[in-house]
């Protein structure tokens, strides 16, 4: 029964990562991308972590994609702008590929999936007792990483207007940092 | 280990729950055009049936066969999912929501929530969080101008009132200690001095107030419909959307209205409980549709009432005051648990 | 490479592009076919146009065809809303250039019925613009009251739209019975229905924030524009026909002329609500002084033929100066007949007041102006 729903999960999800790089529109490709990470977090349930599926629906499907979305709905980039020699990209995509595929196959040769399944690594307090204890001073460092982008996305979307409507100017860049502090406290809130 | 008769319990749960959620929606748009003709001295719709209760149904039917219309220079794919996208995560998340404690039915003990999943606060936000996609999409894929700003208005003011919708709940999840909503629940069981019940409400009223403001913007309903203002952007990200296509908005509209009082009330209202639900479990769910009808009540009480705001005061209100209230309500209420427990 | 330039370059590759939203005419809060070409920046009013011509009739030239009684219903057909006043003004014209003094009982009871249709007119503009602002209430409630006055003009016209009742020399029939008993129950009833609507107003905060100071025109503008009525009143300007050039019985009754301070739509908004008041009282007085007699002048001739000459006559409508340019060269057409529309003149201060704005504050400027688009496209 697991297994069956395991490959029905996993083929959708590889459906969905190759949708990702072969749509011509990017806006289906960022859609496929969602997909994905639908389909991931479908597999983390299957593993009894809820709450990392949670967080990844939530983070990646719920947060980022929304900005991927809009920039790309708003840039509304022609198709046949993105035309690009497929050929010479075959040069590099091909080796390159099969070196990514290589690593993964070294690197899972001697894992078993039983040795995961039963532990609770996915539940909130596994998660939380992690972070606060054995990778606190990487969490802490990691947030402010977050602040500088934020600061930095702030002082780069900073622009110099006259007249009355500076004060609405000001809003809207608000909302462009809002995704970079939204992953933050979410992170945060655990 | 997964049986045949619990697979049948699954099912027929999931069809019940699923009946109850369309005809509540339904009746809940019924109940909206009624009292909304209460408040402007009209009568609203009181023909289909006894006090127009069958109106609903002759709707269904109006919008089944209405004429679908795809407007020409749509993108058509994105054009037909968008409001699948919309509708499916809105009636999704009744899955996680608890609405009464267990029952014995036919010698069966029965629980009364689809799931139970221990983190189930969160998997609604994930679930509301994916709504904002159907609406953006429809903005975008529609071709129109007034759809595209409908679109884009709701996409900053969903994600923006998140942010303070989240955070205001920070607070019962420290007091609960779960995010398990039966545990949220159970948490505001007992008594003060007998009588007050311990509801989150009265512990947490700012938290409270966040939320209930927060979750009136999430369901883009008065005053914080901008995103389908109809005096401004005709109806914003529907514009070009008719017959069914267009009810899976409305029904998702009204499905996320549903979900957000069912929140309010498991989180700050005491979830099912009330007088005599430790003896009679059935009156449970009775008094969880009594709050959520108070919840419905304050949406179309408001929808009578208030104006609507303007974009930039809109992101003002959310970032500049909701936020950093919220961000103060979660150290107040961090230091209230600390005194409590 | 200066930092400027440097940041020159950048702002150059990241060029936005304005968006051309076409506003009308098919809107919902347009006021009828008011088109209006708007650029955005974002949410941001950067350039208006409006387009108006497509509910243009033709008018002026249909006048220089007719007899002068043939021409009075036309007039309730500009200003739709307020037809009473409208025919007021084109038979005073006519009154005016042929020197016909019209009886009291007339002038009382065309006073009486201008007024409530002033009153009528607000009521409309109350409703349909704190619709657009997004208080749906208010616009049923509004159309409740004005129902009342529909209802009274139904008994006394005929008609609800195009009432046309005034004739040159007077009025074609006297009062029904029991209109003044009907009248003042409507006007004993209104002060409190007014003062719900502006509950739910005044204090509204949502209300405040979306009219005070927006779309604010300085009272030096205001008349470099040549707005009247309200748009003129409530930059603080105190003006107003029925006083400054008395026509009917003006000059008898006692009224206040309420004018605002910061010609934003709030204080527009104030001068309106007040003007309903003032217009009541107005109502009340001509139905308690009403006096008795004919109701049309006794010597008017059958063929009705205005000396050659130039003139020109205005009044106080709902919307501001509605004026009359008539010029008769003696015969029983006039040569030519140009209407000054105040919903005309009042709409160029549309871009004055939107531009930098955002977009939802055009509607609500839309809906302050208070336009007819019968009237500025006639």
């Amino acid at each position: 029964m697991e297994k069956v729903f395991f490959i029905i999960i996993a083929s959708l999800s590889v459906a969905a990562a190759l949708s990702v790089v072969a749509q011509r529109n990017t806006l289906y490709s960022a859609f496929s991308l969602i997909g994905l990470f639908g389909c991931l977090a479908v597999a983390y349930i299957t593993l009894q972590a809820h709450l990392i599926a949670a967080i990844q629906v939530i983070v990646y499907a719920g947060a980022i994609m929304v900005l991927f979305v809009f920039v790309i709905m708003l840039l509304n980039i022609r198709e046949e702008e993105l035309r690009v020699d497929r050929n010479r990209l075959l040069i590099f995509s091909v080796p390159l590929g099969g070196l990514l595929f290589g690593l993964i196959y070294f690197g899972l040769k001697n894992f078993k999936i039983d040795e995961i399944k039963g532990a609770p690594v996915g539940t909130s307090e596994a998660i939380g007792q992690g972070l606060f204890s054995k990778y606190l001073l990487p969490f802490e460092v990691t947030s402010i990483l977050i602040l500088l982008a934020i600061v930095g996305s702030v002082v780069l979307a900073r622009r110099e207007k006259d007249g009355d409507i500076e004060d609405i100017e000001d809003d809207e860049q608000v909302v462009k940092v809002s995704m970079a502090e939204k992953s933050k406290v979410e992170e945060t809130k655990e | 280990m997964l049986t045949t008769d619990i697979l049948i319990e699954w099912l027929v749960k999931i069809g019940v729950v699923f009946f109850i959620l369309m005809t509540a929606i339904a009746y809940v748009v019924l109940l909206e055009r009624r009292l909304l003709g209460f408040i402007q001295m009209r009568l609203g719709p009181n023909r289909v049936g006894p006090f127009g209760l069958l109106q609903p149904l002759a709707d269904g039917l109006k919008f089944l066969f209405k004429e679908d219309i795809v407007p020409l220079e749509a993108d058509k794919a994105l054009y037909v999912l968008a409001p699948m996208i919309a509708l499916v995560p809105a009636l999704m998340t009744i899955s996680v929501i608890p609405f009464g404690d267990k029952i014995v039915i036919l010698g069966r003990e029965i629980a009364l929530h689809i799931t139970s999943v221990n983190v189930g606060l969160l998997v609604v936000f994930a679930l509301t969080s994916l709504g904002v996609y159907g609406i953006a999409l429809a903005g975008w894929s529609s071709n129109s101008k007034y759809s595209l700003m409908g679109g884009l208005r709701s996409s900053a003011q969903l994600i923006s009132y998140e942010l303070a919708l989240s955070l205001s709940v920070v607070g019962v999840i420290i007091f609960s200690g779960s995010l398990d909503l039966v545990e949220v629940v159970k948490q505001q069981n007992s008594f003060w001095l007998g009588f007050i019940p311990k509801w989150n409400i009265f512990t947490q009223p700012i938290g409270f107030l966040i939320f209930l403001i927060a979750a009136i913007a999430e369901t883009n309903r008065v005053p914080f419909d901008l995103p389908e203002a109809e005096t401004e952007l005709v109806a914003g990200f529907h514009t070009e959307y008719s017959s069914m296509k267009f009810a899976m908005f409305f029904i998702a509209e009204y499905a996320n209205m549903v979900t957000a009082s069912s929140m309010a009330t498991l989180l700050f209202l005491g979830g099912w409980y009330g007088p005599f639900v430790d003896k009679f479990p059935l009156l449970g769910p009775i008094y969880f549709s009594l709050k959520i009808l108070f919840f419905l009540f304050l949406y179309i009480w408001l929808r009578g009432t208030l104006p609507r705001f303007r974009y930039d005061q809109l992101m003002r209100f959310g970032w500049k005051f909701l936020i950093p209230v919220a961000l103060a309500n979660v150290v107040l209420v961090a230091g209230l648990a600390l005194l409590i427990y | 490479m200066s930092e400027l330039a440097k940041y020159n370059e950048v702002a150059e590759e990241f060029a936005t592009e304005e968006l051309v939203l076409n506003m009308g005419p098919q809107h919902p809060s347009t006021h009828g076919v008011l088109r209006v070409v708007l650029k955005l920046d974002g949410e941001i009013v950067t350039d208006l146009d409006c387009d108006i011509g497509y509910l243009h009739r033709g008018v002026e030239k249909i006048c220089e065809h007719r007899t002068y009684a043939m021409i009075a219903p036309y007039f309730d057909r500009t200003d739709y809303v307020a037809a009473v006043s409208n025919g007021l003004c084109y038979v005073e014209t006519v009154e005016k250039a042929m020197g016909i003094e019209v009886p009291p009982r007339a002038q009382y009871l065309r006073v009486a019925l201008t007024e409530l249709s002033r009153i009528s007119s607000h009521l409309l503009w109350l409703g349909t613009h704190a619709m657009d602002v997004g208080a749906m209430t208010i616009f049923l409630w509004a159309f409740r009251e004005r129902e009342e006055i529909l209802k009274i003009f139904e008994n006394f016209f005929g008609a609800r739209l195009t009432c046309h009742a005034f004739r040159i020399g007077g009025m074609s029939y006297d009062a029904y019975e029991g209109f003044e008993q009907e009248v003042k129950q409507f006007c004993d009833r209104f002060p409190t229905r007014l003062a719900e609507m502006e509950q739910m107003l005044n204090s509204n905060r949502i209300w405040l924030s979306r009219t005070v100071g927006v779309g604010i025109i300085s009272a030096e503008d205001a008349i470099d524009l040549g707005l009247t009525g309200a748009c003129l009143r409530g930059s603080g300007i105190e003006w107003d026909i029925r006083k400054a050039h008395p026509y009917e019985c003006y000059s008898e009754l006692e009224f206040d002329i309420p004018y605002g301070e910061n010609g934003d739509t709030y204080d527009r908004y104030l001068v309106r609500m007040e003007e309903m008041r003032q217009a009541r009282r107005i109502v009340i007085q001509t139905i308690d002084k009403l006096p008795t007699g004919a109701v049309t002048a006794a010597r008017v001739p059958k063929v009705l033929k205005p000396p050659a000459g130039d003139y020109y006559h205005s009044n106080e409508s709902p919307k501001g100066e509605l004026g009359i340019y008539l010029v008769s060269d003696g015969s029983t057409q006039p040569v030519r007949l140009r209407i000054r529309p105040p919903c005309f003149v009042n709409l160029q201060a549309l871009k004055k007041m939107c531009v930098g704005r955002l977009y939802a504050d055009v509607v609500a400027v839309i809906g302050t102006l208070d336009i007819v688009l019968g009237e500025v496209d006639r």
